[in-house]
């Protein structure tokens, strides 16, 4: 099993979602995050004073997927969630040891 | 809790011995009286009350009815008035604070409103609006002694008056938000129990004072002819023989709370990480509904100083609804052009700069003359918040002076301008000849410069004693660590959002 993480842009989490759903992922957890990476921040002013905003408002998107299923799933993130403009974000993709469903104690692939 | 007896002690010399002072000082000959430049024809903006009441007509005359229309105007606009100060301002303010601080300001303005509405019927209303010497009235009326439903006081038109009650409520609610505008200079860093005795001083020694000085009179009636006029103008307020102009509180109200509040930034000092940590506002949203509610508030506040629901209050209200309008619109293209971008906070800041310059015009001039005043307002304000910020070199947090000290300045100025008949505006009328009096800018413009240099002196001297015997006393500031937590939280124990 695999867990996928992505950072991407707010506007894009209904594409993301519906992307993901299309290919059969069954659940994600999104949270709302602030951070950088190469688009830095931007200036902000107000009457006058400026303020560099460092981190920016983006949402990170956690899904454990089958291994078979990790190209398909990283493909439509990197499809929807791509506007083309720096700041698009990034998908990282860790192993996944365990699995358990708590309501019924199913484990592994069965727990996704 | 040493503090609080300090505190207590402090609240009491205040309010049991400077107006004690006042009532003294009501026995010496008034010897800076003065005639007025134009004849006895100088309309302040507002009347005094004292001398106007049913008793104190002449026996023979019968005694004027109240007239409803205008009463209920006046009540109206005091409650817009009220909604001005909470939660318009309330909102304003907030919106413009990191939101650790939210509830300070809220908590501020909202105490501040209800602390001064009850030094108002307490002493506040007899000390300003009663006949004393040409600086403060006496303490005839505390705790409104004699104010009774059958009172009437007086309007701009002879034998027109309205109930006296509407006008305490009409005037208290002015004094109010004067007093809610100066705490955002120190906002983010100041105790609030520094606040509140410095509230209650500033309001007895300089609030009242200048309410005196510029709208006290003993109303139209008294100007029967010149000898009459005369005897009548020599008990009228400081600035009000000087003939300066001041329609709803350009001098008293805005002027006043900007040195204020400018004295408060100085002398509280800076935030802790001005220019390393950001400060940038939490909510302009919050910002916008509180400039709007200002702006409907501000109808009541500038319409309802003509004190009559009549053509006059018609005029206010258009000029109001226009200055301000030019105002964002100005700001908001200069920023545009200056900065590169059109702002929410730079529209909301132009609207309120606007209805700050509008205010002591309002009723005077014409709607052209709104334009311009409108116009110039949002430009030389922001150049308040701007340039002149840096030149001061006080942390200003919300720019208090920037905007109603700047924008309060230009308007007294202006309106010695446009109130010229040639230009559009009313003239001044004389109540002796009964009409519009003849109109000199030069020697208008003169006047409208006693009103504003007087404030700034008063309200600088008043403003610098006070904080200084309030740091003393019990320290303006919070200490470093709890700024840095917020001000919710370490002086109010409640946060504004639960994220």
């Amino acid at each position: 099993m695999k867990f996928v993480t992505a950072i991407i842009k707010p506007f894009k989490l209904d594409e993301v979602r519906e992307a993901l759903s299309a290919i059969g992922v069954q659940g994600v957890t999104v949270t709302e995050v602030k951070g950088f990476g190469r688009q830095k921040g931007h200036t902000e002013l107000y009457r006058g004073a400026e303020y560099v905003v460092d981190f920016l408002p983006k949402v990170k998107i956690e899904a454990a997927v089958r291994t078979d299923q990790v190209e398909q799933v990283i493909e439509a993130i990197e499809k929807s969630a791509s506007t083309g403009k720096i700041g698009d974000g990034k998908i990282f993709v860790y192993d996944l040891e365990q699995v358990v469903r708590i309501r019924t104690g199913e484990t592994g692939d069965e727990a996704l | 809790m040493k503090h609080v007896f300090a505190l207590l002690a402090l609240v009491g010399a205040v309010a049991f011995g400077a107006p004690a002072w006042a009532e003294e000082t009501t026995v010496a000959p008034a010897a800076t009286a003065v005639a007025a430049p134009t004849g006895m024809s100088g309309m302040a903006g507002m009347a005094g009350m004292s001398g106007m009441t049913a008793e104190a007509a002449p026996a023979a005359a019968p005694a004027p009815v109240v007239n409803k229309g205008d009463n209920a105007w006046i009540m109206v606009c005091a409650a817009l008035v009220i909604l001005m100060s909470i939660p318009g301002l309330a909102l304003f303010y907030g919106g413009l604070v990191r939101s650790k601080n939210m509830l300070s300001v809220l908590m501020q303005v909202f105490t501040i409103f209800s602390l001064i509405t009850v030094l108002w019927v307490v002493y506040g209303y007899s000390a300003a609006f009663t006949e004393g010497n040409a600086f403060f009235g006496v303490l005839d009326k505390l705790f409104l002694k004699g104010v009774t439903p059958d009172s009437v006081g007086a309007t701009f038109s002879k034998g027109v008056v309205i109930s006296e009650l509407a006008f305490v409520i009409f005037q208290g609610a002015f004094a109010a938000i004067t007093c809610g505008l100066i705490v955002g200079a120190f906002a983010e860093r100041a105790k609030f129990s520094a606040i509140l005795v410095f509230m209650v001083i500033w309001f007895t020694l300089s609030y009242i004072p200048m309410a005196h000085m510029v709208w006290y009179w003993a109303g139209p009636d008294a100007y029967t002819d010149a000898a009459a006029a005369e005897a009548a103008g020599a008990t009228a307020g400081f600035l009000f023989q000087k003939g300066a102009l001041d329609f709803a509180g350009g001098t008293v109200v805005h002027i006043n709370a900007a040195i204020a509040g400018l004295v408060g930034a100085y002398m509280v000092g800076k935030r802790t990480g001005l220019g390393n940590v950001a400060m940038a506002p939490h909510s302009l949203t919050f910002t916008m509904i509180g400039a709007s509610l200002l702006w409907f508030g501000w109808f009541g506040f500038n319409a309802g100083s003509a004190l009559e629901a009549s053509g006059g209050a018609a005029l206010a209200m258009v000029n109001t609804w226009v200055a301000t309008a030019c105002a964002a619109l100005s700001w908001m293209f200069a920023e545009w052009i200056f900065k590169g971008k059109p702002s929410m906070l730079g529209a909301a800041s132009g609207a309120v700069a606007g209805l700050v310059a509008i205010t002591p015009a309002a009723g005077f001039v014409g709607v052209m003359g709104a334009i311009i005043i409108g116009l110039l307002a949002g430009v030389v304000c922001l150049w308040g918040v701007n340039g002149l910020k840096k030149l001061l070199g006080a942390d200003d947090s919300l720019d208090v002076f920037g905007i109603h000290g700047v924008g309060g300045i230009l308007g007294a100025i202006l309106t010695g301008v446009f109130v010229d008949p040639a230009l559009g505006g009313t003239g001044v009328y004389d109540y002796v000849a009964n009409k519009v009096g003849d109109f000199d800018m030069t020697t208008q413009v003169i006047s409208q410069l006693w009103g504003v240099g007087t404030v700034i002196v008063w309200s600088g001297v008043v403003s610098i004693v006070a904080f200084k015997l309030v740091d003393i006393v019990i320290g303006l500031r919070v200490p470093a660590d709890e700024e840095r937590e917020g001000l919710d939280v370490t002086s109010h124990g409640e946060t504004a959002y639960h994220h």
